[in-house]
């Protein structure tokens, strides 16, 4: 089921007398295609979970209308959009058991869709499987761990074969280890059933490694959408460079002047076709070459050896974060005795935007 | 561990004290005279043991009329206080504005002393010469005759003490359930919701399990409270219950340690166990039936 917000804006009301309301989400304009793994990427406050509580219908927007398909849903309670929602933290009804659980959203259906109880726990079995807990059906939620509680949630969310699947938050309450395998789990599962799914998060990680599609948000507003490696390899602007990846990009205060980036007074790079005027330079971590002639010179702070790579730590009078970090390959041997190391930076890897819009430029390959 | 231990009784000797002195010595004592004949006070003197005293009292019409008093009470107002205390205050948890304001209504009751609800029962309900009373003069807009509720027939008697006893005991039990309510998440409405649960599926599948410890709190306290009342019936009837036939058990007791008639304390104490008795066997018969239906979420 394809999904589009058009326009959807958010107001919550202001407390009290001439308060202005908070404008959660503003002018949200995208479109998920049908069965497709969507994540919704954002800092806290961002306006993700609001937005995922609109498609739900749990909230209505103030403007805009929601689409799943060619259906206009927006004016429709939650029971009647077909959605399954998954909450941060299960919200499990603790007194029943996995399969009560599971079960519940069945027992509301009515009128010819009503089933019986063979069918139902029929029906949950076949989810369970699919999502395997199916040993664990007597249990209550109270007994089960993290990930087998997360499993239950997704399989009360999914039993109802819902049009659209929504995630809020799904791996914030997992341990660093659960967290990997139950992602690739929401893949496999999202996989096969084949279900429209949009997750919200605010882990640019689990964001990149398991969605078809990313939209970074920032307060309410999309900042770019797009697959996870073109808006990696493309940010739209300086939150979205800065947003994602891990070690963090790394931002310095420059100026373009006469085709070429400086950074302080060196001219470090080629960037024919970028107009003059101070910018934001940022650098990926693994834009970084070690180069005894280099022209960005840093100041060496010290080295990471992760095994395969190794990770240089530096500082630069120009750089806005204290440190910098550079990933680059543990075939390379770094002088450790030396007060500076040099660097050439690879052009894809670096972004420039504008000083004050912090909106890309886009420079001469 | 020897260490250990002994420490730990030491910090338990307070509360043990406190409660072996004024807890279970007296109801052993208690337990003791109940068996001990004419037992005097004053002299600390009996002529006989036996359970001559249980006799008495169970052939005793007045001990009769208390515990069938007392009956009636518990079975009437426990199971409606409960329920109209969980319907007003689920109504109160569902309305926004005014909640406050309601909240402190339903409240007042609980910070008011019970003699002057009672007095205030009293005149509402009684028939005088003078006036038929409020009551009265509300059932005759309907065509009803008045009623004396206060020295009248029995049933209208016993309206009136479980209608005050419902009225006394109402705000406390809102305050507990509407907190109850209160501290059920959103999540699991908001989870109902989505999945079009019908406002009844969600109450009694979600809401009144997720309440129920509270519940539970309720009326077993609920039962010990009724079996033990006593000044309510005071308040809107007298000091003298048995000529009013609105005596309670602990009515009973009281009158036969202080009243007119008093003097008693073997009497007293037997009928003191028998209640003991009977407080403990309903509290265990709900234990048991809890355990099936009270969650307990940890």
């Amino acid at each position: 089921m394809k999904l589009v917000l058009s326009n959807v804006t958010k107001v919550f009301p202001g407390r009290g007398r001439g308060s202005q309301g908070t404008v959660a989400v503003d002018g949200l304009d995208f479109e998920i295609p049908d069965g497709e793994l969507v994540a919704l990427l954002g800092p806290s406050g961002c306006g993700k979970s609001t937005t995922l509580n609109l498609i739900s219908g749990l909230q209505k927007p103030t403007e805009g209308r929601i689409f799943f398909g060619d259906d206009d849903v927006t004016d429709l309670p939650p029971e009647n959009r077909g959605v399954g929602l998954v909450f941060q933290n299960y919200a499990l009804y603790p007194h029943l058991t996995v399969m009560d659980n599971i079960i519940f959203p069945l027992g509301n259906l009515r009128g010819k869709d009503r089933m019986s109880k063979p069918e139902m726990h029929k029906k949950a079995h076949e989810i369970a499987k699919l999502v395997q807990i199916d040993e664990l059906m007597e249990r209550k939620p109270g007994e089960l761990s993290g990930g087998q509680q997360q499993r239950v949630a997704i399989a009360r969310a999914l039993v109802k074969m819902p049009r659209v699947l929504l995630l809020d938050e799904p791996l914030s309450n997992l341990d660093a280890r659960l967290r990997l395998q139950t992602r690739e789990e929401i893949k496999r599962i999202q996989r096969e059933t084949g279900i429209t799914t949009v997750f919200v998060t605010h882990d640019q990680d689990e964001a990149m490694s398991i969605s078809d599609r990313i939209i970074v948000m920032k307060a309410g507003v999309v900042q770019q959408q797009g697959g996870p490696q073109e808006v990696y390899d493309s940010p739209a602007n300086l939150f979205v460079a800065n947003f994602l990846g891990t070690p963090p990009i790394n931002v310095f205060s420059a100026r373009v002047q006469g085709g070429s980036l400086y950074i302080g007074d060196d001219a470090v790079m080629n960037a024919s076709g970028a107009p003059d005027g101070e910018v934001w330079a940022a650098v990926r971590p693994e834009g970084f070459v070690l180069d005894e002639n280099g022209p960005l010179v840093c100041n060496f702070g010290g080295l990471e050896v992760m095994g395969r790579d190794i990770s240089v730590i530096s500082s630069h009078a120009g750089a806005v974060n204290p440190t910098i970090r550079s990933i680059i390959s543990a075939e390379n041997r770094v002088d450790t005795s030396s007060k500076t190391v040099r660097f050439s930076l690879k052009p894809n890897k670096v972004f420039i935007f504008d000083k004050n819009t912090e909106e890309r430029i886009l420079f001469g390959a | 561990m020897e260490g250990k231990s002994a420490k730990g009784w030491l910090y338990l000797l307070p509360a043990i004290l406190f409660l072996g002195v004024f807890l279970v010595y007296p109801l052993i004592d208690v337990f003791i005279y109940s068996f001990e004949e004419g037992y005097n006070s004053a002299s600390q003197t009996f002529f006989g043991t036996g359970i001559y005293n249980y006799s008495y009292i169970l052939h005793d019409p007045y001990f009769l009329q208390a515990v069938k008093n007392t009956f009636i009470l518990v079975i009437v107002t426990v199971p409606l206080s409960t329920l109209i205390a969980l319907g007003i205050s689920y109504c109160l948890s569902s309305i926004k504005p005014l909640r406050e304001l309601f909240q402190t209504v339903f409240f007042l009751p609980y910070v008011t002393n019970t003699l002057a609800v009672g007095l205030v029962f009293m005149i509402l309900f009684r028939k005088t010469p003078y006036t038929d009373g409020l009551v009265n003069l509300l059932l005759g807009l309907f065509g009803v005759s008045p009623i004396d509720f206060i020295d009248g027939p029995y049933w209208a008697k016993m309206f009136v003490l479980c209608f005050y006893t419902i009225w006394v005991v109402l705000p406390f039990k809102i305050l507990i359930l509407t907190s109850a309510l209160a501290s059920v998440s959103e999540e699991y409405y908001n989870a109902a919701k989505i999945d079009g649960t019908r406002p009844f599926r969600i109450f009694r599948k979600i809401t009144l399990p997720m309440i129920s410890p509270m519940l539970f709190y309720l009326i077993i306290t609920g039962f010990i409270g009724a079996f033990k009342a006593y000044s309510d019936a005071v308040a809107l009837f007298g000091t003298n219950l048995n000529a009013a036939e609105m005596n309670t058990i602990v009515g009973y007791v009281y009158d036969m340690l202080y009243g007119d008639s008093g003097g008693y304390p073997s009497y007293a104490s037997a009928a003191a166990i028998v209640l003991f008795a009977i407080v403990l066997t309903i509290t265990c018969i709900n234990l048991l039936i809890s355990k099936k239906h009270v969650h307990y979420v940890g």
